[in-house]
């Protein structure tokens, strides 16, 4: 249990791209740290310590806690890293959450990074894999999720078609957000007449590769509202794994998140999610997970996923936007993807998410997934929460 | 600033060999498949359910597994895929062959899903549900190659 409350004071983001050789690594990660540090009005000095990650094996080296000290300011700080695969921005949140609410550090520093561009994304994902039994037949984060579409489309009839519309929406709602890489709309036949990559994958319906950083700041209730008139406050936090070998998966659903959500949902005292939750910034990969993970949250019932995005609900104006950002779809730079739903979340809670704003948002959600079927996630609250 | 080429440095063809140790329960799964074409599952004295790959502990219910069962070699689609993108396979360096069949087979008699390759010759056969065999390569190597793919059986 949380000793004292926590709430984000503070976000920063680089303008997300498919290439950025004009930077290394460093010097990415110094982008969105000095961001996140001006928008907090705070100096490097005043912060505690630096939780940094990204997903090993995409840049050919690894140990970013060691030489990253130029752009995270870890300079005589405790920095620590944390990587968990796609969910590496997820955990580092719940890791600067555990920092702050377990008394050790009043004010944390986290970092999500990644310069896709720098290795074949493929070949990368795959060593996250088991070499004997997992990656004979693996084609990367593709093929996963295509074997998961399969199985949910032979249980409930959904289509691409439907997988499609989910696409349209992000894409749409990615125009809206300066930092996204994917910044054009796209149309239901064209996402349909893309290439097809694993059935029933086509190209506009997967996430892109993208080098990119976020950095959020975490503060006790202590120092919170003396940084900002508007902290998101952390409600909880969850987290689930179920995976030894791929061919374990209860395929065509996310047993994870459903695990989670309840997790999330009892500690927060949310009962009917649709209506208590205002926003959710889903790490959605591929468009078929918008409509199956919806239902794991216990958002619609099972089955029913299709019909609640067709119905307008998670666009803009509807009754429960998801991916105000643009989402994953959109963007994707992974070791800090899951950290840029934190931080979006944390946006819409402030109030300080400019023309992707969300009207009145209370309680936010935002989630982080693995490609070993793995969730991270995050209740956000305008409110401060009970202890 | 200065406004300049961006350089980029490759790293050429870097090579990192491994040797993976799979374990008694992995070793005897590949000695079975090698000298007498059979799978082989391992069963949880608790929950009953059958794991295939064989490993020593179910993860759920976290106790030792020991009792070895014969799985297949028939079974079922569990769920699949078919790869239509070319992509450099990171194990041997070189484009993988398109399109292939990424089938997760529920063997007669197990619980979990075998990952493989499926034929997709003939794709209107290949569904969730269809029934399949493993067809052997004529070389023993005791490894998951020894099984070439499974085929859609009518």
């Amino acid at each position: 249990m949380a000793k004292r409350r926590v709430a984000i004071v503070g976000t920063g983001q680089t303008h997300h791209r498919s290439h950025r050789p004009d930077v290394n690594g460093q010097e990415l990660i110094h982008e969105a740290v000095t961001r996140a540090l001006e928008d907090a009005d705070l100096s490097i000095k005043n912060i505690d310590a630096i939780i940094i990650g990204n997903m090993d094996h995409f840049e050919g080296i690894n140990y970013v806690d060691c030489w990253s000290i130029d752009g995270s300011g870890g300079y005589h700080k405790p920095v620590i890293k944390l990587t968990t695969g796609g969910t590496t921005g997820s955990t580092l949140a719940i890791g600067g959450y555990h920092f702050v609410a377990s008394g050790m550090f009043d004010k944390v520093l986290i970092i999500g990074w990644e310069k896709n561009s720098e290795s074949d994304t493929t070949g990368a994902i795959t060593t996250a894999f088991d070499p004997v039994w997992d990656r004979l037949v693996f084609a990367g984060a593709i093929s996963g999720l295509a074997v998961e579409a399969q199985s949910y489309m032979a249980k409930y009839g959904a289509t691409d078609r439907d997988g499609a519309r989910v696409s349209v929406r992000d894409r749409k709602h990615a125009c809206n957000n300066p930092h996204a890489q994917l910044r054009k709309e796209v149309t239901l036949e064209e996402v349909l007449a893309s290439p097809m990559l694993a059935d029933p994958i086509h190209l506009l319906d997967v996430c892109p590769r993208t080098d990119g950083a976020c950095a959020v700041i975490m503060a006790s209730e202590d120092y919170a509202e003396k940084i900002t008139s508007t902290p998101d406050w952390i409600w909880a936090t969850a987290n689930r794994h179920k995976y030894t070998y791929l061919g374990d998966v209860n395929w065509g659903e996310l047993d994870s998140m459903a695990e989670a959500s309840k997790d999330l949902f009892k500690k927060c005292g949310i009962t009917e999610p649709r209506k208590q939750i205002d926003v959710i910034e889903m790490y959605q990969p591929y468009s078929f997970a918008g409509i199956i993970w919806i239902e794991d949250m216990g958002i619609v019932p099972r089955g029913k996923g299709a019909e609640y995005i067709w119905s307008g609900a998670t666009d803009m104006g509807g009754e429960l936007p998801i991916n105000p950002s643009g989402g994953v779809i959109a963007c994707n730079p992974i070791g800090a993807t899951g950290l840029i739903r934190c931080a979006e979340a944390a946006l819409q809670v402030m109030g300080k998410a400019e023309a992707r704003q969300v009207p009145d948002v209370n309680f936010a959600v935002s989630t982080g997934f693995g490609g070993c079927m793995w969730t991270d996630m995050l209740l956000h609250g305008k409110k401060k929460p009970n202890l | 600033m200065e406004n300049i080429e961006y350089i980029i440095i490759e790293s050429g063809k870097a090579v990192q060999p491994f040797n993976y140790s799979v374990g008694m329960y992995g070793s005897k799964f590949f000695h079975e498949l090698k000298n007498n074409r059979k799978f082989v599952g391992v069963r949880c004295p608790k929950c009953k359910k059958v794991y295939v790959p064989p490993r020593k502990v179910c993860g759920d219910c976290f106790v030792e597994m020991k009792e070895f069962v014969e799985v297949g070699p028939k079974g079922t689609i569990g769920t699949f895929t078919i790869l239509r993108f070319a992509f450099i396979d990171p194990e041997t360096g070189t484009q993988k062959p398109i399109p292939y069949g990424y089938g997760f087979i529920k063997l007669d008699g197990a619980d979990t899903l075998f990952q493989h390759y499926i034929d997709v010759h003939d794709e209107s056969k290949v569904k969730i549900g269809a029934r399949v065999e493993p067809v052997f390569s004529d070389e023993k190597k005791g490894n998951i190659k020894d099984i070439l793919y499974f085929r859609v059986i009518d």
